[in-house]
């Protein structure tokens, strides 16, 4: 019998096709009312750190350069105190096959897919990622289904996403190309029903463990540079994988007091699901557009639970402007004769301000760089916002950001600052959305502990936050 | 006139406005959920014919024939003179006491 493709019918299959896609059946993992063990479902993947080392070995993914911003650092340092500007280092993603980190996700969750028998693999995203699948599904002899969200309703698209486009059919995947809206999820599904491949999700365990090589490698990078640990590594964040990723890496090489920050730009005000907005922002990914949803509700992904937990690991999250990311991407080409990013350096951005906190004779790290080219660069980034009528020029970003109307160019390096989000308003809203969720406003011991593990936090935090919601 | 065998580019609603899921932004919701996706023409066809494609998967896809011979266009886009702004002031910061605090 035919199955009914409407919509109702595909999205009422989800878990269906998700535990086919995936081999993976995640009601394994749930534990309670609101509990589910993660670290069970990370350890399902059978991959030690080791394993997923060997894996990208392989696939020529991993083991990239760690990157000395000797010019940067000296131009961070003349804005700090005296004594003060730590020296900035960038572990060079870009250099992986693909041109950035997903590289890591994508060479896992292949090799997995290809272990299980799968013939294909599909990803939704209009990121880097596809690429990266793209490019490992070559390598390893699966064919790849990228779904991306790419243009507006006057069929306009962003030209980032369509340079992505191009790289992913160079690698010979096929693109699929889709409006503004989350039904994309329906049309993914729709296709991994028709097809039987493996979905190569971005959130799934697999892509989480290709992860955890780049923060323990950018420790022993350190350690065996400069004889000691980073105080600082700051992660661009979107989905929460790379920070979450990272920071398990980091444990796994032993480093327990150096900082994580997680940095996106501020995107405040732009609904992602508009239309009219889509095209009116000039980053597709690093933004808090991404950044916050992710962090308060990472369950809201193409897999039932999440391997990315970003509020797990956060302890400081920061923002920058898009006017800040642009200057400072310049800047990485001008001062460093690295042309890289652009979204990829919102953690440059960031780092550049965090590195005048820090001593002199501290390390901090930005966890990667990516590709740039046609489209994913910022000069057509600028004009094509120029043409859609955004204000661009030399300001204070502080003041004077306002996404979708302008971008604000620092009128100097000391305007590149950052803002602290409010780390704590988002472990509330975490609560609360977990339990309004499932419904479940007086949870029981188990699951007090298993939120305050979710928000890195603690059972007391929890229990106060949960007596003032009761109120 | 486009050949059978051709690569091109097609075009296909996927859900009109209607049908769209609930909650979307007022934009968003008054719009179809379009769709494009290439692959090798089936049969001969004229642009705005309804086709099927074979895709670089082997799939079959069906929709409104757009384009033969399907290009990119996205470029470096058009001079930004802020960007050489950037680089004379950097350039201006770097070269002050050779650049040491």
């Amino acid at each position: 019998m035919k199955l009914a493709k409407d919509y109702a019918s595909v999205m009422g299959r989800n878990n269906e096709i998700m535990k086919d896609a995936l081999e993976l059946n995640y009601e394994e993992f749930e534990s309670g009312e609101l509990r589910f063990d993660y670290e069970e479902l990370m350890k399902s993947t059978g991959y030690t750190l080791e394993e997923v080392e060997r894996i990208q070995r392989l696939w020529g993914v991993g083991h990239t350069p760690m990157l000395e911003l000797r010019n940067l650092s000296k131009l961070a340092r003349k804005y700090a105190k005296p004594g003060y500007g730590a020296t900035i280092l960038a572990k060079d993603e870009a250099s992986n096959p693909s041109g950035s980190f997903k590289a890591r996700r994508a060479a896992c969750a292949v090799h997995h897919a290809k272990k299980l028998g799968f013939k294909g693999v599909m990803a939704a995203t209009s990121g880097n990622y596809g690429a990266a699948v793209a490019s490992q599904a070559a390598m390893q002899g699966l064919k790849a289904i990228i779904v991306q969200e790419c243009f507006d309703s006057k069929g306009i698209g962003q030209p980032e996403i369509i340079e992505k486009a191009r790289r992913c059919e160079a690698y010979g995947a096929e693109v699929v190309q889709l409006t503004v809206g989350p039904e994309l999820f329906y049309t993914y599904l729709s296709i991994l029903e028709d097809t039987g491949y493996f979905n190569a999700s971005l959130y799934s365990p697999y892509a989480i463990a290709g992860v955890e090589t780049l923060g323990y490698e950018i420790i022993m990078q350190c350690r065996e540079r400069y004889g000691k640990d980073p105080a600082m590594i700051v992660c661009t964040s979107a989905g929460g994988g790379m920070i979450t990723g990272t920071v398990r890496g980091a444990r796994k090489a032993g480093a327990d007091d150096t900082e994580i920050v997680a940095a996106s730009i501020d995107l405040v005000g732009l609904s992602m699901a508009s239309d009219k907005q889509f095209n009116l922002k000039s980053c597709t990914t690093g933004h808090t557009g991404f950044g916050v949803p992710y962090a308060v509700d990472p369950d809201h992904s193409d897999v039932p639970r999440s391997a990315a937990r970003p509020l797990r690991y956060i302890e400081r999250y920061v923002t920058v402007t898009q006017g800040d990311v642009m200057y400072i991407t310049e800047a990485l080409a001008n001062l460093e004769g690295l042309e890289k990013g652009p979204a990829g350096n919102t953690a440059l951005a960031a780092a550049f301000a965090l590195a005048q906190e820090l001593p002199e004779d501290e390390y901090v790290v930005i966890s990667e760089t990516e590709y740039t080219g046609a489209g994913k660069h910022i000069q057509p980034q600028l004009a094509f916002a120029r043409e859609r009528g955004i204000d661009i020029r030399f300001g204070d970003p502080q003041t004077e950001d306002k996404p979708g109307e302008n971008i604000i160019l620092p009128k100097d390096p000391s305007y590149i600052k950052v803002r602290d989000l409010d780390v704590d308003r988002m472990r509330r809203s975490f609560i609360r959305r977990a339990c309004a969720k499932r419904d479940i406003f007086n949870p029981c011991e188990e699951d007090i502990k298993f939120l305050a593990e979710e928000t890195n936090s603690s059972v007391e935090y929890v229990k106060e936050v949960l007596a003032s919601l009761n109120k | 006139m486009a050949k059978k065998g051709d690569w091109v580019r097609i075009h296909r609603v996927v859900l009109e406005a209607d049908e769209r899921a609930p909650g979307l932004p007022e934009d968003t919701a008054s719009v179809p959920l379009e769709m494009w996706v290439k692959g090798t023409l089936l049969a001969d066809a004229e642009i705005g014919d309804q086709v099927e494609i074979e895709t670089a998967t082997n799939r079959i896809e069906y929709g409104r024939l757009i384009e033969v011979n399907p290009y990119y266009t996205h470029d470096y886009g058009k001079f930004v003179p802020e960007l050489i702004q950037i680089d004379h002031q950097l350039r201006a910061l770097m070269a002050e006491d050779g650049g040491d605090k």
